[in-house]
């Protein structure tokens, strides 16, 4: 019998807002907040409490800056994060081959 | 099967927040219908100016190839013009746009489009600096489609892809402009400015329109 494959599943990554998140950083070195807002089009409460999620497991790391007044807060992935979001990766191409 | 659907849709989902977000998508298409219609105006004005000439026995295509100074200064001049005023108008839709997403426009994403594009632009600046010196005027027409076609094409992995098939039009537009030495006006008004118009027309039709 196959070991279910879920248990690879990162439950971290499982909405489509942190994946969103995720998929940003990895191939960016910094995302600003509004440039995450506009790619992923939810709504500011939204989107920063998914934010803080993925920041309390550590995945990513913030940075608070300004730009002239304005606050400008920047996000950028962190190592453990890349590791897990890679894992987690893995997985879904894994349980997609196991299916077919 | 259900679940396999569900991360089959994650996937794709990923990688298209990727391809995404490398990506400076604030570009307004109101830019290109704007710089196009700079580069009509340009275009007809200048027909006008050449025509007048040729009201004295002058023939443009001629001109072509044997300027006189005082035209020449004319025609560069109102090239810089037309370069200058498309250049801030296509600025100022797409900083309107980003404010109004509240994107920052000096992102990473805007550096990297613009140095992708600004380097075959300015080797093709060269380029063309070189042909009026040696006075191969002719050859300024075509040169100037063809190097800003491989700028669109180059920069169009920095931005929304549909650039890429404006860059393809402006290379097709060149390479025929090269046996057609003597319309380059007529070529430019069909390059710069018509493709530019309905480029922008299509890109705000599909992102913009509210």
């Amino acid at each position: 019998m196959m070991k279910n494959p879920i248990e690879h599943l990162n439950k971290t990554f499982d909405s489509r807002v942190r994946l969103g998140i995720m998929s940003a950083l990895l191939v960016n070195a910094e995302v600003s907040f509004n440039e995450l807002k506009e790619l992923i089009a939810v709504t500011d409460g939204n989107l920063a409490s998914h934010l803080k999620t993925l920041e309390e497991a550590a995945y990513i790391k913030v940075h608070k800056g300004f730009v002239g007044r304005k606050t400008n807060t920047t996000y950028a992935i962190s190592k453990a994060g890349e590791k897990a979001f890679k894992a987690h990766l893995d997985a879904l191409e894994q349980m997609i081959k196991g299916v077919k | 099967m259900d679940s396999n659907q569900e991360h089959l849709d994650a996937l794709r989902d990923i990688k298209q927040m990727m391809e995404r977000s490398s990506r400076f998508i604030s570009l307004s298409g109101l830019s290109g219908i704007a710089a196009g219609a700079c580069a009509l105006a340009a275009s007809v004005y200048t027909w006008r100016l050449l025509a007048s000439r040729k009201a004295y026995g002058e023939d443009y295509r001629q001109l072509a190839f044997e300027t006189g100074d005082s035209l020449k200064m004319q025609l560069l001049t109102i090239g810089g013009i037309t370069f200058i005023a498309a250049l801030l108008l296509a600025f100022f839709f797409t900083y309107t746009r980003s404010l109004k997403n509240g994107t920052p426009i000096w992102g990473i994403t805007a550096r990297r489009l613009l140095w992708n594009t600004m380097v075959p632009m300015i080797v093709g600046g060269i380029v063309v600096l070189r042909l009026l010196q040696a006075g191969l005027a002719g050859l300024i027409a075509p040169t100037c489609l063809l190097f800003y076609g491989l700028a669109l094409i180059n920069g169009s992995k920095y931005t929304l892809p549909e650039v890429r098939w404006l860059g393809y039009c402006q290379l097709i537009l060149g390479i025929i402009n090269l046996w057609m030495i003597g319309y380059g006006l007529i070529f430019w008004a069909i390059g710069f400015g018509i493709l530019h118009i309905v480029y922008g027309a299509m890109m705000w039709w599909r992102y913009e329109r509210q």
